[in-house]
């Protein structure tokens, strides 16, 4: 679906990562991850043609993105950022907006638009809040709505960056439920997650950034295997016995001061 | 609040206004320093007496008065939404940021100039509108944007514009002196010929905000949620910004300075429309409509016989209100 070939992002004259090359495919999850700052998001947002690319080239169903118009590409790949306003619309009305690539010029929604919006409210579980306003929501309610205004676009592909921030935890596990059927769809998402232990248990494939580069991509069981996340973030990642993946700190090595001057020694 | 509630709504409102603006209008030309009922009006419009006093009121004081009110109300008020809209600030109005500033100077600028070139004020007012529009948003965009940096960006340009318009005024008071309400924004001295010129620009910039308005909803998502729905964000805030500057520069045309229409009335309608621009654009265009006519009557019968330039009423009332959304109105939209 998403095939990334020698990608350089960054910003003005700084690249924030060089040489990325990896493909994401249908029907799979693939995760973003990475320490703070390496480019996850900077990444997320060139596959979105939200930031031009430095080098490289990136393909959509075997074609360059640049030979998609603005409405063709918003149809075949939805991009929901991490931060979005929160208008007064009621929720039919957001949703209502994943169609805006297909209106003509008078930007009137035809039948078969008004069938899309209400399949998309289906699909992500929306549907019995159709008539409230959006801000009457919860944080993770909204979010579900966000993603139903992704499948109203029809498209089959999402990005999503980091859609599990500012929701509680059972929020954040019932949208990654959501994700993981949508994948099992058909359709292909790839997203930015923080918490990697999520990013491993919910992905079928892991795209490990780290200093300028793409450090790994594999899916997370060899990932966990080869131990190198573990070096990548400082921590150590493991695994209990019904298949979940935690974190533990690592211990910081052992240091002793000095007792008349407080140096450590 | 359901869909449908909101459409029937929306529906009452813009009848509401509409009505609002017919009774404004028959109040205008019925009410002033002598008062006249509307069966004497109606009969005068039948004699078309050019001997007849009421007749001569109406046509040469009256009407132009009523028609300059309505089309300088609508025309602010609908550039304020679009303003707001693109620039994606509560406190932007075409006041706040120096558009009637811009306008305003290169009018004035052109009657100094070519003061017998018919049409030439009003494209030179909307070129002010659309230039000083475009520079505000460049310094703001430079500056990261923020509520207050738009404001305070639009207040530094407007201070140059207003000093360049008082050096005109120095220069060449006759040509202040033939357009008195001209500074404080004014209603008097509008003829009209003066309206008919700049109806093209109201009527485009009405006929381009109308068709904006599904883009502005989208736009309201914020940048990124509407480029990746499709949306081409630089040009719809052009176009945006291009319709603001025809409504602005239309209406300062013939109308000067006015102040603060094209903030109270977005933000009026806002409370009983919600922020769907299809309903937004036409009720605050027909809100402003009404608002400046009433403003109008008010100021011309307050202290009778003397008469007050509407824009001192409308800065009384606005002044305020300004204060109350920079001090205690939180931001528009709120963020995840």
């Amino acid at each position: 679906m998403f095939e990334l070939r020698s990608v350089s992002v960054g910003y003005g004259e700084r690249a924030v990562l060089q040489g990325v090359s990896f493909a994401a495919q249908a029907g799979r999850i693939t995760a973003l991850v990475g320490p703070n700052g390496c480019g996850k998001t900077t990444l997320l947002k060139a596959m979105a043609r939200q930031l031009p690319l430095r080098e490289g080239e990136v393909r959509l169903r075997g074609c360059p993105l640049q030979s998609y118009t603005r409405r063709e590409f918003a149809r075949t790949t939805a991009f929901m950022p991490q931060v979005r306003a929160i208008p007064e619309i009621t929720v039919r009305g957001l949703v209502s907006h994943g169609r805006f690539p297909y209106l003509g010029l008078s930007r009137q929604m035809t039948a078969r638009d008004r069938r899309a919006v209400e399949q998309a409210m289906q699909a992500a579980g929306v549907e019995r809040w159709a008539q409230r306003d959006l801000r009457e929501l919860s944080g993770g309610e909204r979010q579900r709505v966000y993603l139903a205004m992704a499948l109203a676009q029809g498209g089959d592909a999402i990005l999503l960056d980091e859609p599990t921030t500012y929701l509680d935890v059972a929020a954040q596990f019932e949208l990654l439920e959501l994700l993981r059927t949508l994948a099992g769809q058909g359709r292909a998402v790839i997203l930015v997650l923080h918490d990697l232990a999520q990013a491993l248990q919910y992905s079928d494939e892991v795209a490990v950034l780290a200093d300028g580069r793409l450090a790994a991509f594999d899916t997370p069981e060899r990932l966990f295997a080869s131990r190198m996340l573990d070096r990548v973030f400082g921590v150590e990642l493991r695994r209990a016995p019904d298949g979940t993946y935690y974190l533990r700190r690592e211990e910081p090595p052992k240091t002793a001061s000095c007792n008349s001057c407080g140096n450590i020694v | 609040m359901g869909d449908t509630k909101r459409g029937y709504r929306a529906a009452w409102l813009l009848a509401g206004l509409a009505l609002a603006v017919v009774l404004s209008a028959a109040a205008g030309l019925c009410l002033g320093s002598q008062p006249y009922t509307l069966p004497q009006l109606v009969q005068a419009l039948r004699a078309q007496d050019p001997q007849d006093t009421v007749w001569r009121v109406l046509v040469y004081v009256r009407l132009p008065r009523v028609l300059a009110g309505m089309g300088a109300g609508a025309g602010l008020a609908a550039a304020g939404v679009l303003l707001q809209a693109v620039l994606n600030n509560a406190m932007a109005s075409p006041n706040v940021i120096g558009v009637n500033a811009g306008a305003g100077f290169f009018a004035l600028l052109t009657m100094v100039a070519v003061p017998a070139v018919p049409g030439a004020v009003q494209f030179a007012s909307f070129l002010g509108a659309l230039g000083c529009a475009m520079l505000v948003y460049a310094l703001a965009w430079r500056a990261g944007l923020s509520r207050t940096t738009l404001v305070l960006a639009g207040l530094a340009v407007s201070g140059m514009l207003t000093a360049g318009i008082n050096t005109l005024k120095l220069l060449w008071p006759e040509i202040v002196a033939s357009s008195p309400g001209f500074l404080t924004g004014g209603l008097s001295g509008v003829t009209l010929p003066m309206l008919a010129a700049a109806c093209p620009y109201l009527a485009a910039g009405l006929l381009l905000a109308l068709f904006l308005a599904v883009d502005l909803n989208v736009l309201c998502l914020g940048e990124e949620s509407a480029a990746g729905l499709g949306l081409h964000v630089t040009r719809t805030r052009f176009m945006g910004i291009l319709a603001a500057a025809l409504l602005a520069g239309a209406a300062v045309s013939f109308a000067g300075l006015l102040s603060f229409v094209g903030l109270l009335a977005p933000h009026m309608v806002r409370r009983f429309a919600g922020a769907d621009h299809r309903v937004l654009v036409p009720a605050s265009a027909l809100l402003g409509a009404a608002f400046v006519v009433v403003c109008d009557i008010a100021a011309r019968m307050l202290f009778a016989p003397f008469e007050l330039p509407v824009g001192i009423l409308l800065s009384l009332i606005g002044g305020p209100f300004f204060l109350h959304l920079l001090l205690h109105r939180r931001r528009r939209r709120i963020y995840v």
